[in-house]
């Protein structure tokens, strides 16, 4: 019997938590290597639209976006509060538009090329003049699939 | 004899990796782009000659949203409200109404004999138009299409359109095609 009573006295061992941090830093480099950084800044104040039917952007990869609004206010001293359209990392005019989507399509592999969608994010408030313009330059180097970014409305 | 070095306490290494991993689960972001797709029509060959494409003047809506983001649709002044219905009529022509476009059997593999309507949309835009009204209009002609196209799947497959696999897909958007063309660009009432 004093057997049994030994056994009881024994405590129970703590549960090691040194492998926990491991478990963690898994997580941590996960999402680390997932994880990608916007590459471009963004200069032009964008609120994009909202659009009860909008649908999802298929293959994010083969996608150019052209952005279009009014500079952020840091810029606006230097560049006034005209909308803008930024391409990359710069501002640019509609004329630059042709170059940036030949860039953008020799950038893609040969197959992937059709499937090349532009992704419009335009402000609200910008009006349409600037717009058309776009358009019409993507009509002219005919990259004809095109997107007009906005949200879901809620 | 060397002292033995007491074991280093790492329980709180598992808090700074945490505090590492909530920096980046907040700073990724799940982005996804959200649109309205749009394919813009070629551009006309210089050499040949612009003809007017004759569609029959009944089978045309004009949908215009001028300068002060008012809206009109085959010629008189329309809310955004109503748009919807309004083209969900002229598409779909439930009374088959002599103004009202008109349809042509097709035979649609997987469907048979289904009217298909010869409806056109016609979207133009002034320059001074606010994006975000051309962008309500645009979801607007979309939301007509898609509950039609839902309808049309709800009676003959018993699910909705988005619920279909591919091929069904592909049989509903050619018995309701999505005729929307972005005319070009007028110069009317400069600003």
């Amino acid at each position: 019997m004093s057997k049994f009573k030994q056994e009881d006295k024994k405590e129970v061992p703590a549960i090691t938590s040194s492998s926990l941090s491991d478990i963690v830093f898994m997580l941590l480099f996960f999402f680390m290597v997932t994880t990608q950084l916007r590459e471009t800044e963004n200069k032009v104040m964008v609120k994009i639209p909202q659009a009860s039917e909008s649908v999802k952007l298929e293959r994010k990869d083969l996608a150019a976006h052209i952005n279009i609004g009014t500079p952020i206010r840091s810029l606006q001293a230097q560049f006034g509060t005209d909308a803008r359209i930024q391409l990359n990392d710069s501002f640019k005019t509609v004329q630059d538009i042709g170059n940036y989507i030949a860039a953008e399509r020799d950038s893609k592999s040969e197959a992937d090329r059709p499937f090349m969608t532009v992704n419009i994010k335009a402000d609200q408030d910008v009006r349409m003049g600037i717009i058309t313009e776009v358009k019409q330059e993507l009509r002219k180097c005919s990259a004809l699939k095109i997107m007009y970014s906005s949200r879901k409305a809620e | 004899m060397s002292k033995k070095t007491p074991a280093i306490n790492s329980s709180s290494t598992a808090d700074i990796a945490f505090l590492l991993l909530c920096y980046f689960l907040m700073t990724t972001t799940m982005g996804t782009q959200m649109g309205l797709s749009r394919r813009l029509p070629p551009i006309p060959d210089q050499n040949q000659k612009v003809e007017d494409q004759k569609v029959n003047q009944r089978n045309i809506i004009i949908v215009k949203v001028n300068s002060s983001d008012r809206i009109f649709a085959g010629n008189e002044p329309i809310d955004v409200s109503f748009l919807k219905d309004k083209i969900k009529e002229f598409v779909s022509n439930p009374s088959d109404n002599p103004s009202l476009p008109e349809k042509e059997m097709k035979e649609i593999e997987g469907l048979g004999q289904y009217p298909v309507s010869k409806g056109v949309i016609s979207l133009q835009n002034d320059r001074g138009t606010s994006y975000k009204a051309y962008i309500a209009v645009q979801n607007e002609l979309v939301k007509a299409i898609n509950e039609l196209r839902d309808e049309l799947s709800m009676s003959r497959f018993g699910k909705k359109f988005a619920s279909l696999d591919e091929d069904t897909q592909d049989i509903v958007k050619k018995a309701i095609p999505q005729n929307i063309s972005e005319a070009e660009p007028k110069n009317v009432g400069k600003k």
